[in-house]
């Protein structure tokens, strides 16, 4: 197990090596002159040419990338050019809300799929079962942003249950949640149920009813923890998707969070901006990863790494 | 002993059976007995086929040219036309005809899904195939570039991609192809680990085959239900993702329509004209549910062993 997880972590390094080259290389491909936009659009020529001196814009792009990764080893991704402040100060300045929406999402997403995955395998065939997954093929083939626009129309407008627009005290997060938790939640329930049915043909789970425990004890505590695995693998593939900022529905509900932070460091050519936001997101779902599979592993010995 | 005389005994039951006709059926023919026999599976290529239809015949099911600026396509306070007689589904808020842009939207939606989904499944069947089938240094190198693309937030550096190409239709195909790839090369790598270890393998082999030869004639055809199944569901995945992309105004540029860029349009009059919002958005989800559903389909007729799987 030690040496899977230090494997799991040196291939890590590796990874967010690739990345922060890729990101790099896509970065200065943007066409935007980088010192013209640090300079702002009344600068001088001479002035431009001063800032792109001092920001070492003028040294070939290998040293430039050797100087980056060196300064990023001590915690200094840059300054915004737009932000005029440090890259990960913003970038912690955006990470709670980002960390909120992720955890709330997810809670609604299991809220909605572990009962209905439950219901919809013991109750295999019935209306229950057929009308679940078909509003499961619904949910997964909604875009987002769109199931947003209706939830923010239905119940911040015409039932104006939720605040609209940005961040406004506690409740403005449940409609954002929510959002991601429809689509998310009706596609967990899916893999529940299909593992559910697996585990309920089992023979142990036959035996624990010929013991004479009640049905709803058996799917409990002899079904439930068996099935439930494929599930703490997709919640680990969200959760490292979304703490790295979820653009679309943060874009909708206006919600500050890494993803907008990102997507308007793109709009405006905010070189240090984008390479951060890009790389923080990136090490997010590469740590992420490694965790669920270690605790995959846990809840799973059956698993032999090697 | 004893059973052969009781078989014997039995005849009357064994000849009717004899008698029973026994269709003799391919493998292609069997799938298409499984998949004909799934409603939804069905409900899914028939939606595939219209939408297909739609895209194809645009400009003579359109009852107006979509880029057409109407002047009875506003109303006296300068919002939106409701759905209604005149137009079908409404006016947008410069007083383009809703129904026409949203079917030619169909052209714009289609083009890019299936062409990107084309591209990444080449790339990630041929990466992938590869790389499983030299599984030595060479497939160890593929994998790890597949990991660190999988490594990437997809949404943000296809945002980003878009933004150095400056958007086009052409741009917004490769860049969702080169940002999809990944699962397919991982799926493919997987599946040809296995298949290579087959004692068909071995014995193309012994038989003095080339590599070539074995990859393309004797590997390919198990791996060919894997790529038709995401062959289909990749596309669903696409509509999605050139939705958003348009909703975040980095797909195909206006005037051209494309779904997500008229919900993102339209988002801003929603008090006035919800329309606007909701019927690109049933656009969306029917294309995406058409697709899904035959993609589904086709994997439970292609491989009725997965048939509870999700």
């Amino acid at each position: 197990m030690t040496t899977y997880i230090a494997r799991r972590l040196l291939l890590a390094v590796l990874v967010v090596w690739g990345v922060s080259v890729l990101t790099f290389v896509l970065a200065y491909m943007v066409p935007a002159d980088p010192a013209r936009v640090y300079a702002g659009s009344n600068a001088t020529a001479q002035t431009v040419a001063h800032i792109r001196q001092q920001l070492g814009l003028n040294r070939p792009l290998p040293i430039q990338y050797v100087d980056y990764v060196n300064r990023a080893l001590h915690g200094n991704f840059g300054i915004s050019y737009k932000l005029q402040t440090p890259v990960l100060t913003a970038i912690m300045s955006r990470f709670p809300y980002s960390a909120v929406l992720a955890l709330a999402g997810i809670f609604v997403e299991l809220l909605i799929g572990i009962p209905i995955g439950i219901l919809a395998a013991v109750k295999r065939g019935s209306w229950l079962d057929h009308s679940a997954m078909g509003m499961a093929m619904l949910g997964v083939s909604a875009p987002q942003f769109w199931l947003g626009l209706i939830l923010l129309y239905s119940f911040g407008y015409v039932w104006p249950i939720f605040p609209l627009g940005l961040a406004q005290g506690p409740t403005s997060i449940v409609l954002p949640a929510v959002t991601i938790g429809l689509g998310g939640g009706v596609w967990y329930a899916r893999i529940l149920r299909s593992s559910m049915l697996d585990t309920l043909s089992q023979d142990y789970v036959r035996t624990a009813r010929a013991k004479g425990i009640r049905k709803v004890a058996v799917v409990a505590r002899h079904a439930l923890p068996n099935a439930i695995s494929p599930v703490v693998t997709m919640v680990g593939l969200d959760m490292a998707y979304f703490l790295g900022g979820i653009v679309v529905v943060e874009s909708v509900f206006g919600w500050p969070g890494i993803g907008q932070l990102a997507y308007q460091a793109i709009q405006n050519d905010d070189i240090p901006l984008i390479m951060g936001t890009v790389l923080f997101a990136s090490v997010i779902i590469v740590l992420v990863n490694i965790v669920t599979d270690v605790l995959y592993a846990f809840l799973n010995p059956r698993i032999v790494y090697d | 002993m004893n059973t052969e005389i009781e078989r014997t005994d039995a005849l009357p039951y064994g000849a009717e059976l004899e008698e029973a006709p026994v269709e003799a059926r391919t493998q292609w023919s069997l799938v298409w007995y499984r998949f004909r026999r799934n409603k939804s599976a069905l409900v899914g290529a028939v939606v595939v086929a219209v939408l297909i239809f739609v895209a194809i015949f645009a400009p003579w099911l359109a009852p107006h040219d979509p880029t057409k600026i109407f002047d009875n396509g506003l109303t006296l306070e300068g919002t939106p036309v409701g759905p209604g007689k005149a137009f079908l589904l409404g006016t947008d808020a410069l007083g383009h005809d809703q129904l026409s842009r949203i079917i030619y939207g169909a052209r714009i939606s289609m083009t890019i899904a299936v062409v990107a989904n084309g591209f990444a499944m080449l790339i990630g069947v041929v990466i992938g195939g590869l790389g499983g089938y030299f599984s030595g240094v060479l497939g160890m190198v593929m994998m790890r570039i597949t990991d660190i693309m999988m490594a990437f937030p997809i949404l943000l550096l296809a945002i980003a991609l878009v933004a150095v190409f400056q958007p086009s239709l052409w741009i917004v195909i490769g860049v969702i192809a080169f940002v999809y790839w990944t699962p397919v090369a991982r799926i493919i790598h997987g599946e040809v680990l296995g298949l290579k270890r087959r004692d068909f393998v071995d014995a193309a082999r012994a038989m003095g085959l080339g590599d070539i030869r074995i990859m393309l004639r004797h590997i390919l055809p198990h791996v060919l239900p894997v790529i038709i199944v995401y062959g289909t569901l990749g596309i669903a995945t696409n509509v999605l993702f050139e939705a958003a992309l348009s909703y975040l105004g980095v797909g195909v540029q206006p005037p051209t329509p494309s779904w997500g860029g008229m919900i993102s349009d339209g988002q801003l009059y929603y008090r006035a004209a919800p329309w606007l919002v909701v019927f690109p958005g049933l656009a969306i989800m029917l294309t995406v549910l058409g697709f899904n559903l035959l993609g589904d389909g086709l994997r439970e007729a292609l491989d009725p062993t997965q048939r509870n799987r999700a």
